[in-house]
């Protein structure tokens, strides 16, 4: 199908995007475009102005200050993928980053993009959750810091208003003894995970200090798995996190999978991730 | 053949510049990759307008109106045409054939009249300037539209109370055959052990990579109507335009150049096609329609959804002393024209238990219709079917009396010294190699091997299962496939071949091109024939005012019939061209040969004139020659199977695969397919032929799957949710080969293109379940998702 008739703007610095986004309800933002063009491809989205972000150079760049590492809105999930910066301060990502879709999805699409749409099954919002991010929106009045905890409200439901632009995602440094793990169950490698866990922590020697597993395509939200992370962290067992996931998790039917077996493959994620990182492997 | 050359234990195929038999370069492939293929949204023309269809979102409907004044009004709007317009001009089809006794069904519009029975079905068209303001005005279609009861699950499709879709036809049983061969109660009565179960093999689709595609286009001026259309049979749709528009053979030209892919899902007729055809009529001008990828899943048909219940018996010793089943088959709501639907379930009739020896055998087939997008014919129609019941039950067999499945296998097949012979269903069997085929496999899969590894890992907890299964493929077919029945459809191809005066060749065949390489091996057999280099030779495919009448590509019969025909009429030419070299140098056609492109002695290969020069004095100074001596440089040969109504080819797969008993997750390790189809006339192109067909099959064992919920929607028809097999998942194939040509034809060659799809399956779910033996767990439906085996396990 074709693409039902739009307008096109293609605004060089944010006031020229807040000026765009002055122009009411049918205004969408296009950043990589790898969900949105399909969406209005198959007419399920039909825009009056599709505002072009991508020639803004505010929104570019990965750089680190003051224990903050601070990933502009348009930076490709490519990007992130080859950033030395990434690889060695915030290893979760670039665990994740391989998974996401095929390569020519990920030359173009980007972080911002990511998480402004809140696709519950994707993996960068459930990194920001793991991380304790701060997701950066911007509009006419000024900047707001969102806690990724607060950030994500439903499906395809964020906490931006429609007068908000994403500009950035700041994560604070992991700092020492942290690990992290990552892995998702996909039908086919590129594919939307059945089920997916990002886990951020600290661990010396044997002990944890601390854990954060956040589960994907478990609800219609990425979620937080704490009573699981407080059965690790305390040492109860590999049994009582997984038991422990049954009141986090919400996952739901589709054709291909049950909720049911979402949460046990959930469940053995569970199992595989925290003993991969209790191996140091 | 000279004396010399039987002295050297040469074959007529090993001519000194033989191409037969080596993996040679395709002609087109350069082409193709530098982008200037041709496909159909490809060519521009003056004038083009474009089509787009409303389509029902109903699965049954009665349409109570369309309002389209608003869509008329749109801007760039030409026309916009319900089915009753179109009717006018496309008379409506019956897809039956009388020889399937009792298959019925109802007359299809090109565009739904009365009621829309499908999901996806077109009930209005609209023709702009371009697409975007088709699909514009299409939003501004007010359809009334009455949903009607449907017919959904193919379980429930007979049983009194459901809603007959067309109650014309007092039923929805399309068509029913059953089978009853020796004594089957008999042999299950004495067996050691009977086996059971249930097959479950889900819809899918074929996703071409270039979508179904056509221009039509009507000059008023030569009342002549042009078809452009990815498409495998262009006579076919000559044949059945003519006779639904009413027009004679002259004034209808169909043109397949470049095709992306197809795999049987371009050989039928479908309806928003014909609606494109009348357009172009009614308007008088080039009319494009161009499948997009969400109405290809919900248009392009569908194939499989079977349900079959079916038992062995086997003896103590392992012998299979019977076969009893029973599928049944959900068609959607027409029986598709002009092949019929009938053919699959009638084809799973016949190959189910096809390589063993036993004659004890009972079936029975039933297809129903239900308002799901119709189903009709897809590559290796029926086999793969076939294949799983009987290979499924054979390893059941085997577990159940302790005997190797290797072993079990080696004790059945029909010996390769058996032939000619009829299996239980009757189908016949001029030569076959199961013998050599399973022995093969297994040296080459180091089968004794992979048994201990296989048993070492399994004490370590990983769970690794192997796979055999024996099929048989429907190749070559004769007129037993279409024509008896009274379909259209040419069983015969003929090749012109005609000698330029520089010395080239110009190849005409009836078979066509869709990517595999049909193209390569004319020009290959062609060379050879004749005698000249393959870059001499030009091949011309998919035009029926410029080929000589054909079937065109489907069946496995492109290489083997209209191979023969490019052999035959080579021979022919390289006679005509000898009988000129001999008077021109005052020699004889029996002392001369045509090598390289040049007239030689026979007996020394010195050369004594280059076919340029022949072709310059026969065309330029004819004066020069006797007045008795008529140069023919243009031959036609034709060729057709009779001896057989088939070339049965037959092979062994094998799948080596390791499961994930905690997730269900399946890792395909490698896969390997001895195969027989005679003459190997390029190896590289039938051994991708193999793996493409194994990656099919594969994606119907695992991933591949039409959803459907109660009210007949289809759940996933986008790339994203229908999932096509993927590089990545695929495993390392390996292709072996058993040459047993056949002697219905001199090259001996018979189809490969469907093995790999036919087998494929078995050996993936049989190597599943062979994983899953020390858990005592089951899995025997397709696709099957981790999901399934997790069930089987009693995971979730």
């Amino acid at each position: 199908m074709k693409a039902p008739v739009f307008a096109y703007a293609k605004p060089a610095s944010l006031a020229e995007v807040f000026d765009c986004l002055d122009g009411g309800e049918g205004v969408r933002l296009l950043a990589g475009g790898q969900s949105l063009i399909p969406s209005l491809n198959m007419r399920l989205s039909a825009p009056t102005v599709l505002v072009d972000i991508n020639h803004v150079s505010a929104l570019r760049g990965i750089s680190e200050a003051g224990g903050v590492v601070r990933i502009g809105a348009m930076t490709r999930h490519h990007e992130l993928a080859t950033s030395a910066l990434i690889a060695s301060l915030l290893p979760l990502i670039a665990k994740a980053v391989p998974h996401i879709a095929h390569q020519a999805i990920r030359n173009r699409g980007t972080i911002g993009g990511s998480l402004a749409l809140a696709d519950p099954s994707t993996e960068l919002p459930a990194c920001c959750l793991a991380l304790d991010a701060t997701i950066i929106a911007a509009n006419r009045k000024g900047e707001r810091r969102i806690a990724a905890r607060d950030f994500f409200l439903g499906i395809y439901e964020t906490a931006l208003a429609p007068d908000d632009i994403l500009i950035a995602v700041e994560f604070p440094l992991p700092g020492e003894d942290a690990i992290c793990g990552f892995d998702e169950l996909a039908r086919r490698h590129g594919d939307y995970a059945i089920v997916g866990l990002a886990a951020q922590g600290v661990r010396k020697g044997q002990t944890w200090s601390s854990l954060k597993l956040t589960f994907f395509g478990a609800g219609d939200r990425p979620l937080l798995a704490e009573a699981a992370a407080q059965a690790v962290v305390f040492g109860k067992g590999i049994g009582a996190a997984q038991a422990a996931l049954e009141d986090a998790l919400s996952p739901s039917d589709d054709g291909e999978c049950s909720a049911k077996t979402k949460m046990h493959l959930a469940r053995v994620l569970l199992g595989r991730v925290v003993e991969t990182m209790e191996s140091g492997t | 053949m000279s004396v010399i050359d039987q002295m050297k234990g040469l074959t007529f195929l090993d001519r000194p510049n033989s191409y037969i038999g080596r993996s040679v370069p395709r002609p087109n492939a350069k082409r193709l990759v530098q982008g200037r293929g041709t496909y159909v949204d490809d060519l521009r023309m003056p004038r083009l307008a474009h089509v787009a269809f409303l389509r029902s979102p109903y699965a049954h409907a009665r349409i109570r109106g369309l309002a389209t004044s608003a869509a008329k009004a749109a801007p760039g709007v030409i026309m916009v045409a319900t089915g009753a317009d179109i009717a006018k001009v496309c008379t409506p089809w019956v897809g039956v054939l009388t020889h399937f006794k009792g298959l019925k069904s109802a007359p299809q519009y090109a565009v739904a009249i009365e009621r829309a029975c499908w999901a996806g079905e077109a009930i209005c068209a609209v023709v702009a300037n371009s697409r975007a303001e088709a699909e514009d005005a299409i939003a501004l279609i007010e359809a009334d539209l009455e949903p009607l009861p449907v017919t959904v699950d193919m379980e429930t499709a007979l049983d009194p109370g459901t809603p007959i879709i067309h109650a014309e036809l007092g039923d929805n049983l399309a068509f029913e055959r059953t089978l009853d061969v020796g004594d089957v109660d008999g042999a299950f009565r004495d067996a050691a052990a009977v086996v059971e179960n249930t097959f479950s093999v889900g819809r899918h689709t074929g996703v071409t990579l270039e979508p179904r595609s056509i221009i039509a286009d009507w000059n008023e001026g030569e009342e002549k109507l042009t078809v452009y259309h990815s498409f495998q049979a262009p006579h076919m749709m000559q044949d059945i335009v003519c006779k639904h528009l009413g027009l004679p053979e002259a004034s209808v030209r169909v043109v397949c150049k470049d095709v992306g892919g197809s795999f049987g899902i371009k050989v039928h007729i479908y309806p928003d096609e014909m609606a494109t055809v009348a357009l172009a009529k009614i308007l008088k001008r080039p009319v494009k329609f161009i499948a997009d990828r969400l109405e290809s899943f919900v248009s392009d048909i569908h194939a499989r959804d079977h349900r079959v219940k079916a038992k062995m018996a086997v003896s103590a010793e392992g012998e299979i002393l019977a076969i009893e089943m029973d599928d049944l088959t959900g068609i959607g709501p027409y029986s598709v024209y002009p092949r019929t639907s009938a053919v699959e379930a009638n084809q799973v009739v016949n190959l189910t238990g096809g390589p063993y020896k036993h004659q004890n055998y009972r079936a029975r087939a039933r297809v129903v219709f239900q308002n799901k997008v119709p189903m009709c014919q897809y590559r290796a129609v029926g086999h793969p079917i076939a294949v799983m019941v009987t290979e499924g039950l054979v390893d059941q067999a085997a577990a159940a009396i302790g005997m190797d499945p290797a072993e079990i296998r080696r004790r059945n097949v029909i010996r390769d010294d058996a032939h000619p012979s009829i299996a239980a269903s009757g189908i016949k069997f001029e030569k076959l190699s199961h013998q050599q085929s399973l022995e093969k496999l297994l040296t080459m899969m180091d089968y004794d091997g992979l048994r201990k590894e296989q048993a070492e890992l399994r004490a370590k907890g990983i769970y690794r299962g192997i796979g055999l299964a024996a099929f048989i493929e429907i190749t070559n077919p004769s007129a037993a496939f279409y024509g008896v029945g009274g379909a259209r459809i040419s069983a015969q191809d003929g090749c012109t071949l005609r000698l330029n005066p520089q010395g080239g060749v110009i190849a005409a065949i009836g078979v066509t091109e869709q990517g595999q390489g049909t193209e390569s091996v004319i020009a290959q057999v062609v060379a050879t024939a004749v005698g000249v280099p393959m870059s001499d030779v030009r091949v011309v495919t998919g035009d029926t005012d410029a080929t000589p009448y054909g079937g065109g590509t489907w069946a496995c019969r492109a290489a083997g019939i209209g191979g023969e025909a490019a052999w035959q009429s080579g021979k022919a030419l390289r006679a005509n061209i000898l009988e000129v070299a001999a008077v021109i140098l005052q020699s004889t056609p029996d002392a001369l040969d045509v090598r390289e492109g040049k007239i030689v002695d026979k007996a020394t290969g010195v050369e004594r004139m280059t076919l340029a020069e022949l072709g310059r004095v026969a065309y330029f100074r004819p004066d020069t020659l006797p007045a008795d001596l008529k140069p023919e440089f243009v031959v036609t040969r034709h060729y057709v199977p009779k001896d057989y109504p088939f070339a049965f080819t037959n092979g062994m797969q094998a799948s080596y695969l390791e499961v994930d008993t905690d997730t269900g997750f399946v890792k395909l390790l490698k896969h390997w397919c001895v195969e027989d189809c005679g003459t190997v006339l390029n190896p590289q192109l039938v051994d991708e032929q193999i793996r493409g067909g194994i990656v099919q099959g594969i994606g119907a064992a695992l991933f591949e799957h039409c959803r459907y919920d109660s009210q007949g929607q289809m759940l996933n028809g986008s790339m994203a949710d229908y999932l096509v097999p993927m590089s990545s998942e695929m495993p390392d194939m390996e292709v072996g080969h058993v040459v047993t040509p056949t002697a219905s034809s001199e090259l001996g060659a018979k189809g490969a293109g469907e093995a790999g799809t036919a087998g494929a399956p078995a050996a993936v779910i049989n190597a599943i379940n062979d994983a899953l033996r020390p858990f005592n767990a089951h899995v025997s439906v397709q696709p099957a998702r981790p999901e399934e085996i997790l069930r089987a396990l009693g995971k979730v």
